[in-house]
């Protein structure tokens, strides 16, 4: 066994396989539960304030970040008293122009990073991406990993390039996206995700969005018992982030009982816990809306970005 | 050997599929003779809510299309219509008409769809217009889909009360949710199949049967919907409709009219799911010559 910072790494081939089917069947019972009226509200809010708004196109113009930066300090400003969203997710071009928006009003500045969303892109050229998102004013970096390495089964490079990416990262946190639909297999996600946090992951995150399936229940559950047992083992809190296809209100609340039944009320803020989405934020607000009024809603009537 | 009688279950229609209703309860409407007329389903305002999502979705589409192909579509549904018209008459006759008035309303009915897929490819040409304007602009209205139209049918009989606000909304290129006949659903659930099974594609009609006062106002106070089309001769319920629809400008039509007349159909049924727009286009007056387009 290596040590890293006071951790022990385990050998990686040996991480817990993941029972399909018990998932499966776990994942179905998240999906039963009722959550109605003042619940429903509170657990909607606390979905809005963990939700990373995000644009990661190529299409993107400082204009188009300005917008989503002021969309996310005024969700709905007809409904007084809103929570903002938790941080915007941009690429790393975009994030000095994203940091003049959002100063002071307490939303965070992720930057993707590490040649996103493929990962195929020499160390020194990762690095230097990171840097630069860094120096820009990023709070919080999104690292892909590279999964040809990962899926060759060159898990000391997969984990090296994390060590040093952490590094570069200073005191921004790290999120380390899996890319969980190229992983193919929950074993290989359950490895991915000890990988990520052992090599010094402050969160965790299913995927880049370029990918289908994406956030799927069924893998964000795998993550977050990695996590709780990374946890029970080191003491240590990782942070998780499903992104990609949590595109509605009702899926958003599941995902909140899922991480309260697995990892506990500590992981229900934004510190440790995030969407990664784009159009979940205006499905929430118009729930949010109709449980106020009782009229069902329009996306007419809410903000595009 | 005795065979099992099979007894249909009639479902609802929202986006293309026939779910039950999501609230999982059912009425059971009589005919004068008593005979319940069957399991049917009685709808929420979550059903109203899933119906108008699906119409949402389809509208685009639909108003979309080639004039023409809602004109095939529309004379699709008569022609699906004319091959089940057995099947109309024998519920109209259980509901409780006298077997000429249901081969009646069922001709009618078809009559009535070809009357409107008729229209389709005609309507904009006959109601648009080019405006004289005393500036050098080429001005000119034309006409186009409301959106999504909430539709309460009339309660007298079931299939031709359906069908003659059905086909001017969907001839105009509009969605809609229909509230079907409270007592008399039979021949508005048979009527979901025949739109199933002629090409309409999933979510241009949409119907739903249960309470009209249970799903009026979700209807009518949802913001997602364009338009109400009420047909019945309650002030009641009329000034309620008006009231709701105010939250986002809907516009409110409401009509009191025998549709078992063959004169209620025109044009205006259409019109009236319609939105102007009129567009200035400028042009270049060379040499002072009047006529410049």
């Amino acid at each position: 066994m290596n040590k890293k910072g006071g951790l022990e790494i385990p050998d990686f081939n040996q991480s817990p396989k993941i029972d399909k089917v018990g998932v499966e069947e776990r994942v179905a019972r998240f999906q039963k539960r009722s959550i109605k009226k003042e619940s429903k509200m509170q657990g909607l809010r606390m979905a809005l304030n963990m939700i990373d708004l995000t644009t990661l196109e190529g299409k993107d113009t400082p204009g188009k970040v300005k917008q989503m930066c002021y969309k996310a300090m005024h969700l709905h400003d007809v409904h007084p008293g809103l929570p903002t969203v938790a941080a915007v997710c941009v690429y790393p071009s975009m994030v000095k122009t994203a940091a003049n928006e959002v100063k002071g009003s307490g939303v965070k500045v992720a930057s993707v990073s590490t040649a996103f969303p493929s990962g195929q892109a020499p160390l020194e050229v990762k690095l230097i991406d990171t840097k630069f998102a860094v120096d820009s004013g990023a709070d919080e970096i999104d690292m892909v990993i590279s999964r040809g390495k990962f899926l060759s089964g060159d898990y000391n490079f997969v984990f090296d390039e994390i060590a040093a990416i952490k590094e570069a990262c200073g005191k921004a946190r790290l999120k380390v996206i899996l890319e969980t639909g190229e992983l193919v297999t929950l074993d290989n996600v359950r490895r991915a995700s000890d990988i990520a946090m052992y090599a010094g992951a402050d969160f965790i995150k299913t995927s880049t969005g370029k990918i289908q399936p994406a956030a799927t229940m069924q893998v964000t559950y795998t993550m977050l018992e990695a996590i709780r047992d990374f946890h029970l083992k080191t003491g240590k809190m990782i942070g998780m982030k499903p992104a990609g296809g949590i595109s509605n209100s009702k899926l958003a609340l599941h995902n909140l009982v899922m991480v309260k039944e697995t990892l506990g009320n500590d992981w229900l803020t934004n510190e440790w816990f995030r969407f990664g989405a784009s159009s979940l934020a205006n499905d929430v607000l118009m729930q949010i809306m109709k449980t106020e009024t009782g009229i069902y809603q329009s996306k007419d009537y809410f903000s595009i970005d | 050997m005795e065979r099992l009688e099979v007894l249909k279950t009639y479902k609802i229609y929202i986006g293309g599929k026939f779910p039950r209703t999501e609230s999982a309860r059912y009425y059971s409407p009589k005919n004068a003779k008593g005979q319940a007329l069957g399991n049917i389903c009685l709808s929420s305002r979550k059903d109203v809510r899933n119906a108008v999502v699906a119409a949402r979705k389809a509208v685009g589409g639909w108003s979309e299309r080639a004039a023409f192909n809602r004109s095939q579509i529309l004379y699709r549904i008569a022609e699906m219509l004319e091959g089940r018209r057995a099947q109309f008459i024998d519920e109209l006759i259980f509901q409780g008409a006298t077997k000429a008035a249901a081969e009646k309303e069922v001709n009618l009915a078809i009559d009535r769809l070809i009357y409107y897929a008729g229209w389709c490819d005609k309507y904009v040409q006959v109601l648009s217009s080019v405006n004289p304007v005393s500036s050098a602009h080429f001005n000119f209205s034309t006409y186009e889909a409301t959106g999504v139209v909430g539709v309460i049918a009339g309660q007298k009989t079931s299939l031709i009360d359906l069908v003659s606000i059905v086909a001017p909304v969907i001839a105009g290129g509009n969605s809609c949710v229909v509230i079907a006949n409270e007592n008399l659903p039979l021949c508005s659930v048979t009527f979901s199949e025949v739109l199933n099974s002629s090409d309409v594609p999933g979510g241009v009609v949409n119907i739903l049967t249960g309470k009209q006062a249970e799903m009026i106002p979700a209807l009518t106070t949802h913001m997602d919907v364009n338009a109400i089309a009420y047909c019945g001769n309650d002030s009641a319920t009329l000034a309620t409709i008006q009231e709701n629809a105010v939250g986002n400008l809907k516009r409110v039509r409401a009509y009191d009219k025998n549709w078992m007349d063959a004169k209620s159909q025109d044009l205006y049924l259409i019109s009236d799911f319609q939105e102007v727009k009129t567009t200035w286009h400028p042009i270049e007056n060379i040499g002072g010559a009047t006529s410049s387009y």
